[in-house]
């Protein structure tokens, strides 16, 4: 029964007008990006080159489909939430103003299961989504740019990773990524059971994600203590796999703090649905 | 004849929401073959009764058991045999009639192949509708795929909350038909709230009222309206007289009103062939007897003590 509720929520999933617009916009994000590199592309790589044009010199295909992969997928912390949010926001909470969620919880499954359902079509949506990037930045942006070395510039200066030793850390980064989205479906998801309307939590999401990003980086003594606990401070930790050395420790810390954050979200989705009178 | 086999139990059924007393002290119980009315004033705690029924809202205290089966302990299995409607019927705008019942006939815990579907959908008359979107739907179709959905189980136990809010009076008679038909030929249970109370008495042979949170009276349809009098209108051709001999004879009943070729009185359901005779025995002509009982005026009645 578990597999066919998850099935019904694809389905329902990928019938809702509203999960499209996170495609939309993420191509739309994304085709802006690489129109405006493929114009002015060089312009943008000799204004982060010129401080270390004294003392480097740079050969070969700079502005390569790999740095352009690169670019998109900083965007991730700043749309993509938005995004997901809009449609997992909505999983509980929209049946609720639609008034299918009285039909949905007389038919025999357990309410965790359907809550489980729904989680597992969030993560598959996420997922959807953030390969639709990839493939955007990744295989367009090498058929548009070619393909090169990767140069990184990250607080301790510049890294150049060779193309042949990148795959594997568009891999890992890709999925840390994925792991961080899931973190902020869960969220919304949770949100999404104490409401009866769909706004309310996405907006929440997004409030979260803001408030969190400002403490996070607020620098009072007060609050370091709980800064390397908040999920935001995690979610551009697929960075990480673009370091050289590669800093397993901080990766592994990254993931334990979004995962605990994904278990405890979902223990309190859990207990509140099952809690939960329905009188929509 | 009525089955023995309690298809529901509610056992002094509390809710509260806070401090609020939605539900005081329900009782009632539902027979195999029912067509059980549940009949009560806005706000008595129907709907709460019948979501707590349909483990939408968890009660406070009190018992629910139906087929047997304590409610709290045996969700999936009684849900599995329960086909309902609880309030208006709402599904998923954005997808077709079809894909609607398909998705709730993949958890309803039955293998209901797409024939069926098709079957069910000409069934509650909505072939040639099937593959549209419910965002063009007016409410009786709604209502109609409502039905739909809830009979493509084969459930043994039905469910309708208010089924014909809204209906026109033709998509009345149908809903009303269509639980006779079940009732008739597939032997099926069916839990009926309507504030139709005319529609009740049609089709229901038991029924509980319940007013504020508590059950006031249950048992079979006729035997509670015969229990109370009637008010039976007397068509006679001289009305002074018979006046006279009602007020004259030994049988207990009062005089409702009056015009110029009508008495009606309040008299109970054996002694109207008694006073028949007596009003004839005595010259009066009597042309039509017309009795008046009706459950709105036993439900009024109720309601208002």
């Amino acid at each position: 029964m578990f597999w066919k509720s998850t099935y019904n929520e694809l389905i329902k999933i990928a019938a809702k007008p509203r999960s499209y617009i996170g495609i939309g916009a993420v191509t739309l994000i994304a085709g802006i990006i690489l129109f405006a590199m493929y114009t002015d592309g060089m312009n943008f790589i000799s204004f982060v080159t010129k401080p270390f044009e004294q003392t480097l010199s740079f050969e070969g295909n700079i502005l390569n489909g790999n740095l352009i992969a690169f670019i998109i997928l900083q965007m991730l912390i700043i749309h993509v939430p938005l995004l997901i949010a809009l449609v997992t926001g909505d999983l509980i909470s929209g049946e609720g103003a639609m008034g299918t969620v009285r039909l949905l919880l007389t038919k025999p499954i357990s309410r965790t299961s359907i809550l489980f359902s729904k989680f597992l079509a969030g993560c598959a949506y996420t997922f959807v989504l953030l390969l639709w990037l990839m493939i955007l930045s990744l295989v367009v942006g090498k058929l548009l740019f070619g393909t090169g070395d990767l140069m990184v510039l990250d607080s301790n200066g510049l890294i150049v990773l060779q193309q042949h030793d990148l795959a594997w850390r568009f891999a890992s980064g890709f999925s840390l990524s994925f792991l961080s989205l899931v973190m902020i479906a869960t969220l919304s998801l949770t949100l999404s059971c104490f409401s009866e309307n769909s706004i309310g939590p996405i907006v929440s999401t997004m409030a979260i994600i803001i408030l969190f990003t400002i403490i996070g980086a607020l620098d009072v003594p007060v609050l370091q203590k709980i800064q390397p606990y908040l999920f935001t401070n995690h979610m551009v930790a697929w960075r990480n796999f673009f370091e050289d050395p590669l800093p397993v420790g901080k990766i592994v810390k990254s993931m334990v703090v979004l995962i605990v954050h994904i278990v405890g979200l979902l223990s309190i989705a859990v207990y509140k649905f099952n809690k939960k009178d329905i009188l929509s | 004849m009525q089955s023995e086999e309690k298809i529901i139990e509610v056992k002094h059924l509390v809710k509260y929401f806070g401090k609020f007393k939605a539900v005081e002290d329900v009782s009632f119980d539902v027979f195999r073959g029912d067509v059980y009315g549940f009949l009560g004033p806005n706000g008595a705690g129907k709907s709460t009764t019948i979501r707590t029924l349909l483990s939408l809202i968890k009660p406070s205290s009190g018992e629910i058991r139906l087929f047997g089966k304590n409610l709290k302990d045996n969700r999936n299995f009684i849900l599995r045999k329960i086909g309902c409607i609880v309030e208006k019927p709402d599904f998923y705008k954005y997808l077709s009639a079809e894909k609607n019942l398909e998705i709730f006939a993949r958890i309803s815990g039955a293998d209901v192949t797409k024939k069926q579907i098709h079957e069910i959908i000409e069934f509650v008359g909505l072939k040639g509708r099937e593959k549209d979107k419910l965002n063009g739907f007016s409410h009786g179709m709604k209502q109609r795929l409502g039905i739909a959905q809830t009979l493509i189980h084969d459930p043994e136990l039905i469910i309708l909350d208010e089924p014909t809010t809204g209906l026109d009076p033709q998509g009345i008679i149908d809903i009303r038909n269509l639980i006779l038909q079940l009732k008739n030929e597939s032997n099926k249970t069916v839990l009926l709230s309507s504030h139709i109370l005319s529609e009740i008495e049609l089709i229901a042979n038991r029924m509980v009222i319940i007013n504020k949170g508590k059950t006031i009276v249950q048992g079979s349809v006729n035997d509670l309206l015969n229990a109370q009098d009637l008010i039976v209108s007397f068509q006679l051709d001289n009305i002074p007289k018979a006046k006279q001999i009602i007020q004259s004879s030994s049988i207990k009943l009062t005089i409702d009103n009056e015009n110029e070729n009508t008495i009606s009185v309040h008299i109970s359901h054996e002694n109207i062939p008694v006073l028949n005779k007596i009003l004839t025995d005595n010259g009066c002509n009597v042309y039509s007897i017309e009795s008046k009982r009706k459950l709105e005026d036993y439900f009024l009645k109720l309601i208002s003590e």
